[in-house]
């Protein structure tokens, strides 16, 4: 079994979101860069079903060479090989063509890729590449196995989880809970310097970006306090002035 | 040219979010001079009031596989009927349903794509809309192409409008080109009365709860309320509480009128999936707790005070 994880690179989740440059540009600067950890879940689970079912796991992440180290992480935590298509991407279907792109050169059963990415959360890659290779994808999945080229798994829908079986090949993309996250060991680490990681030319498509400019949000005006005698004059603000409920 | 709107239903009946949909999108095709029309499957109650919030034609489409919500066949009607109508313009709600239906949608029509909008484009040279970065902790202002579009709105970002109009309704027949390989196997309902990404008020609670044992007056006030339940993740890592109920960076974004955080102490991460809730209220016995500076009111208490209190006071409001 060939699975592909598509892997995107975000700052860490504690960083402080500042732009610079008019408001432009993300400051970079000093900002500690990580497997976003969405795909982390996607790579930990296509490393188990390797363990258990003798897959192949192919990583592939487009961006820039500054990501090398990065994508040896996820060699470090048990992918086999990984590819990364040498530009630096401005939008999700610039993305996504390009992995599907990728894709047709090789025959995957599964494509794996995160719900989003959290830094500019357009969740949508890992569907748009199931599109453009008409294959089915699940969306936001916690649970998820192989079974006799079958994909079983679970994902959220609107009030509940849905459980589904999708005839392989097969695409899906991964929601907390789906897994542990893997912790790459020494000999993972060692074995990763090794292992090959193809940088190719994107090949196709365009790469715009529609941003024009960023904001923070608005700071809070003070927080109004109620002492704890006067919760009933907290529910009548919030009831009659506010009409909340 | 129009601008299609799909609405989306939840057990045949029609959900909030797709009347901001229509009203988002109603809104827009008066600014584009288009029509607007709202396409979904036949089998949904009460079509007609897809008119009240601004559908100028309504078509729907009959057929036995629509019956269970797949994406790729929901797509498939969507892009078939933008096609037939030309519309330029998809709007799609962004709910779970709607963030798996409108890539393939782009993808299908070859059309650009913007998620995550929280507001209406302002007109400068072009349209401008906002969409939410970083988990919340910043937006970013982005140009919309000026056709061949697919746009998702965020739920609870757009005033429900009524409209007088009385959208004439047409009747299709829908037949999939492709074999579906999906089956569905097994639907959960979640057990909360109120679905969490659905509601309009959310009472959550963390960590100073101190056990699961104390959810009991959580979900009595949140009875009152009609509100759906929350935690921080600490709780749902405890097994306090599902995971379904896990709000923040790493679990479900929410965006209610009225959040009221128990006993949480405010983390970045937490309040990145929780922090553009229109009104938030914080209870914490830590006056420096970080949550009092995202907060628009609070008390600095026990919640085992605190909590029986607003349980008393909502009752005594409510006889
Ligand atoms: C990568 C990453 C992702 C994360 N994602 C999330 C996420 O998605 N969601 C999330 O919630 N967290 C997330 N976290 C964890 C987050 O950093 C915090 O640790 C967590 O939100 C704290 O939960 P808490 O506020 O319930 O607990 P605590 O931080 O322990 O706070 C408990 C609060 O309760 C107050 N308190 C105590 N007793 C009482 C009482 N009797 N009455 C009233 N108040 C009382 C205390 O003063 C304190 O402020 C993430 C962390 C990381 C590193
Ligand atoms: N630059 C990228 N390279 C590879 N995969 C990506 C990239 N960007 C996004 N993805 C994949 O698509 C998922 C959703 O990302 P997004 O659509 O950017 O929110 C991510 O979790 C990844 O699996």
């Amino acid at each position: 079994m060939e699975i592909l994880v598509c892997m995107s690179v975000v700052p860490d989740t504690t960083t402080k979101i500042t732009f610079s440059d008019n408001n432009k540009t993300f400051n970079k600067t000093g900002v500690q860069y990580i497997i976003n950890p969405y795909c982390e879940l996607a790579l930990s689970k296509a490393i188990e079903l390797s363990e258990k079912h003798n897959a192949n796991v192919t990583v592939i992440h487009v961006g820039g060479n500054q990501n090398d180290p990065i994508i040896r992480k996820a060699l470090a935590m048990g992918a086999h090989q990984a590819i990364r298509v040498d530009a630096e991407p401005k939008d999700g279907q610039f993305v996504a063509r390009e992995i599907a792109e990728y894709a047709k050169t090789k025959s995957f059963d599964l494509i794996l890729s995160g719900r989003e990415s959290i830094d500019f959360n357009s969740g949508m890659v890992g569907n748009l590449v199931a599109a453009y290779l008409d294959l089915e994808h699940a969306n936001v999945v916690t649970e998820l196995d192989v079974d006799d080229n079958n994909l079983i798994c679970i994902r959220d829908i609107d009030g509940g989880r849905e459980k589904l079986a999708i005839k392989m090949p097969a695409s899906a993309s991964a929601q907390k809970d789906l897994i542990e996250p893997k912790i790459p060991n020494m000999r993972g680490i060692m074995q990763a310097r090794t292992k090959p990681l193809h940088v190719i030319a994107p090949s196709v498509a365009e790469n715009v970006g529609n941003i024009q400019n960023y904001e923070l949000p608005k700071g809070k005006q003070e927080v109004k306090l109620f002492d704890t005698d006067e919760v009933a004059n907290l529910i009548d603000v919030l009831k009659n002035d506010k009409k909340l409920f | 040219m129009s601008i299609l709107v799909f609405a989306e239903s939840q057990n045949n009946k029609f959900k909030k979010s797709t009347f901001e949909a229509i009203s988002y999108a109603k809104d827009l095709a008066t600014l584009l001079d288009l029509e607007c029309i709202v396409t979904c499957p036949a089998e949904t109650e009460n079509l007609e009031i897809l008119s009240q919030y601004g559908a100028d034609k309504i078509i729907t489409h009959q057929s036995d596989e629509l019956r269970i919500f797949t994406p790729t066949r929901y797509a498939e009607m969507i892009y078939k009927t933008a096609a037939a109508h030309t519309c330029k313009h998809v709007i799609i709600s962004q709910t779970y349903a709607g963030k798996a239906i409108a890539p393939i949608v782009a993808a299908k029509l070859n059309y650009a794509i913007v998620t995550g909008i929280i507001d209406f484009p302002t007109q400068e040279e072009e349209l401008v809309v906002t969409k939410t970065v970083f988990s919340n902790k910043a937006y970013a202002k982005v140009h919309l192409p000026k056709e061949n579009l697919v746009m998702t709105i965020v739920p609870n970002s757009y005033e429900l409008k009524q409209q007088k109009g009385q959208g004439s309704i047409v009747n299709h027949t829908f037949t999939s080109s492709s074999h579906v390989l999906t089956k569905s196997i097994e639907i959960m309902k979640s057990k909360g009365k109120v679905p969490l990404t659905e509601a309009e008020i959310v009472v959550s609670a963390g960590r100073g709860l101190k056990g699961a044992e104390n959810w009991s007056m959580i979900e009595e006030l949140a009875d009152l309320l009609g509100a759906a339940t929350a935690c921080s993740k600490p709780v749902s890592d405890m097994e306090w509480r599902p995971h379904s109920e896990h709000v923040g960076q790493t679990g479900i974004t929410i965006k209610p009128d009225l959040y009221i955080a128990i006993g949480i102490s405010g983390a970045i991460q937490h309040l990145a999936g929780v922090g553009s809730s229109k009104n938030i209220v914080v209870i914490n016995t830590d006056k420096e707790a970080p949550f009092f500076k995202a907060a628009d009111y609070g008390i600095v208490g026990d919640a085992f005070e605190v909590v029986p209190k607003m349980i008393e006071a909502l009752k005594n409001s409510q006889s």
